[in-house]
């Protein structure tokens, strides 16, 4: 039976939520208010909200030194490139451990996400060796490599998950009725577990996107993405923070109209199996 | 026939070979300031003139340093040329890491050079890095503040007048602070500061044989002299202060006086950004009457990884970018104020240049500044602001951690000190010193 809730509570409970999003979200929207302020308005104390001159000063800045379609097109290919194929490796491997478990899957599971907990650093110098043995430096499969294996523990989990809480009698049920295994997989549990695959896809990508670290330690002029985009206008001498927040405007606005649009998808994967 | 044949074959693959040398693409990585985008911006004129084209990496600075870092310990040759500093030239040139850059052109006038510059930027008498721009460190004050209190800046003051004058302008009710230092742990960040200021105290990282120094009195003096000023008259959060947050309070009128880079004087005197542009003055950083300034010297500077693919092409884009005749064009196209400053003793002679109200301090700045003898007492190691050896980047970071937990008042000066002449002993220790 549920719960009842009174008005006052309910009005509590949405204002807190409301209150939690918003600071969530206040360093994003401060980042978008900055990119239109001057380079003075953007340091001034107090600080200005809203009533300050706005200008796409910035903005025409930034476009006229970087080429951003360029960095926005590598993102784009490393990002999807990286996720899809992660995503192509793991739905094999989590069914097998969702419904041929083995006495030592719990194990495996355990040492793959345990690769998490190296930090990147450590791996930094074998793997850039790697790269320039195979000549991958500053490549987009190079990078599509990289990110595909650092996140694909996140992608196995999440499908193993997933994959969890579709009953192995329906998969069963079609190998009765002769279904090969590439048919059990493509036909019968992927279309089951589509909102788990559809927000499996959509976190990987956001990772991927944001993803700092190996983007910018292999790569040079020719495959950075849109953080080597940003961290063209950070520095440590000169205050360049309205430049700098419009090129990080202009770096999460893909990725953020992309979630917004997807919450739905996004939210119903990420519950899913969670209410029974 | 076939002596002919072999002859033409001979003269097309020449040709061939020129045609290719002569439109290289070559890839610099450098860092985001002024200087170096305007660089980016007149890169066309270097591709008219030599048909080479120019790719760019921007990084920040502390990602520039790990990136290029990577690439030259590994020879990943994702670079042509790289942007370093005074700190890594040494270093990576005594590795055999770096081409010589003796040998930059006729024109090129490398006597023109700074001599603390070419110093700097030397190993062993060779020049390794070209000097792009170079900076010290110097005073910038408030003129109509000094005058409230009833004070006036000496061209060369001592850190005595320094603390008198930071804390007669002192208003903490109005928010304006006399002295606004670095206070952010790094070794580029209070640790440049610290080092600087150290020297002028007699205070050195180490003696003739690499034994570490911080049980000395001079550094106790330093460091004390530091944490009392700025506990009188420095801003509060002073220790999560570095080069940006200064330049903020500085431009907001709420520091007196800010000891940092030369650099920043164009920005605090631009009435874009400074709401205080026409009531800045400039003095030589402080000293005690030792012999040595507390100022500290940096180049950026563009060199060449060994093993480069585009030798050629690299040097003849150094020696463009590095050249008086670069400087007149960024003067032609951008106005003398934008040149880039502190490499070449010519644009200090050059009339147009001695209007701006900050060269000749930032000249005579860089010229008080000694590379190869930093401290009053002699030192085995070259550098200003820093110690050229590869684990001076790590002790530093460390001992900053403790300073700057000093200055936020978590420990004492004394404790301060003793940590980092432990962890300094410890690391020197281990790295065979």
């Amino acid at each position: 039976m549920a719960r009842a809730v009174t008005n006052q509570r309910k009005a509590i409970n949405t204002a807190f939520a409301w209150a939690i999003g918003l600071l969530i979200f206040f360093p994003i929207l401060w980042t978008i208010l900055t990119s239109f302020k001057t380079e003075a308005e953007a340091i001034a104390s107090p600080p200005y909200f809203l009533f300050f001159d706005w200008t796409l000063e910035n903005y025409a800045v930034v476009q006229e030194r970087s080429n951003y379609a360029r960095y926005l097109w590598n993102s784009i290919v490393i990002a999807g490139g990286s996720t899809l194929l992660g995503v192509i490796i793991a739905v094999p491997a989590a069914w097998s451990m969702a419904f041929v478990p083995s006495k030592r899957t719990k194990d495996i599971l355990m040492w793959m996400l345990s690769t998490k907990m190296l930090p990147a650093v450590g791996v930094l110098y074998p793997i850039y060796l790697i790269f320039i043995k195979m000549g991958l430096l500053d490549t987009k499969i190079g990078l599509v490599v990289v990110l595909m294996l650092i996140n694909l523990p996140i992608i196995v989990w999440m499908l193993y998950t997933y994959f969890r809480e579709i009953p192995g009698e329906i998969l069963e049920a079609a190998r009765i009725d002769g279904a090969t295994l590439r048919e059990e997989i493509l036909y019968v549990l992927t279309p089951m577990a589509i909102p788990g695959i559809a927000s499996t896809i959509l976190l990987n990508v956001i990772l991927a996107w944001n993803e700092a670290f190996w983007t910018l330690n292999l790569t040079a002029a020719k495959a950075g993405p849109l953080t080597a985009f940003i961290a063209s206008y950070s520095s440590p001498e000169g205050l360049f923070y309205a430049k700098l927040s419009a090129a990080s405007t202009m770096a999460i606005a893909p990725i953020l109209i992309l979630g917004w649009f997807s919450q739905k998808q996004l939210v119903r994967g990420l519950t899913f199996g969670a209410v029974k | 026939m076939f002596l002919r044949n072999a002859l033409r074959a001979a003269t097309a693959l020449t040709l061939v070979t020129a045609a290719t040398a002569q439109a290289d693409t070559i890839t610099i990585a450098t860092v985001n300031n002024g200087d170096m985008i305007r660089m980016q911006g007149l890169t066309e004129e270097f591709t008219k003139a030599t048909g080479h084209e120019v790719e760019w990496v921007t990084l920040e600075e502390n990602v520039l340093r790990q990136r290029v870092t990577t690439d030259i310990t590994t020879k990943g040759g994702q670079f042509d040329i790289m942007t370093i500093g005074m700190y890594e030239t040494p270093i990576w040139a005594k590795n055999g890491w770096l081409v010589a850059l003796d040998d930059l052109g006729d024109d090129y006038d490398v006597d023109d050079l700074l001599p603390a510059m070419r110093d700097g930027l030397s190993y062993d008498g060779t020049l390794y890095a070209a000097p792009f721009y170079g900076e010290s460190s110097m005073i910038m004050y408030r003129t109509d503040l000094m005058e409230k209190a009833g004070l006036d800046m000496p061209e060369a003051p001592t850190w005595e007048f320094i603390r008198d004058a930071a804390v007669a302008m002192t208003d903490k009710e109005n928010e304006v602070y006399g002295i606004c230092l670095r206070g952010k742990a790094g070794w580029g960040e209070n640790m440049a500061f610290l080092t600087a200021m150290s020297n002028s105290f007699g205070a050195r990282w180490f003696d003739e044989n690499w034994t570490a120094q911080f049980d000395s009195a001079a550094w106790k003096d330093t460091l004390t002299f530091y944490l009392d000023m700025m506990d009188r008259a420095g801003p509060p959060g002073a220790s999560n202060n570095g080069f940006n947050e200064n330049l903020s309070l500085f431009q907001q009128g709420k520091c007196g006086m800010w000891i940092d880079a030369t650099v920043a004087a164009s920005f605090v005197t631009n009435p874009n950004d400074s709401s205080v542009a026409d009531k800045v003055g400039f003095a030589l950083a402080p000293d005690t009457g030792k012999g040595k300034r507390g100022n500290w010297l940096w180049a950026w500077a563009l060199g060449i990884p060994a093993g480069t693919d585009n030798e050629a092409a690299a040097k003849e884009f150094i020696s463009w970018a590095t050249s008086k005749a670069y400087i007149e064009l960024v003067a032609s196209k951008e106005g003398w104020a934008n040149v880039p400053p502190g490499a070449r003793t010519s644009l200090y002679e050059n009339e147009n240049y001695k209007d701006i109200p900050f060269a000749q301090m930032t000249l005579k700045s860089i010229n008080s500044a000694d590379p190869l003898n930093p401290s009053v007492d002699p030192v085995p190691y070259q550098g200003v602001q820093f110690v050229a050896i590869p684990e001076f980047a790590g002790i530093a970071t460390e001992v900053g951690q403790e300073f700057s937990a000093a200055l936020a008042g978590q420990q004492s000066a004394d404790e301060a000190l003793e940590k980092a002449q432990a962890l300094t002993v410890d690391a020197m220790e281990a790295a065979g010193y």
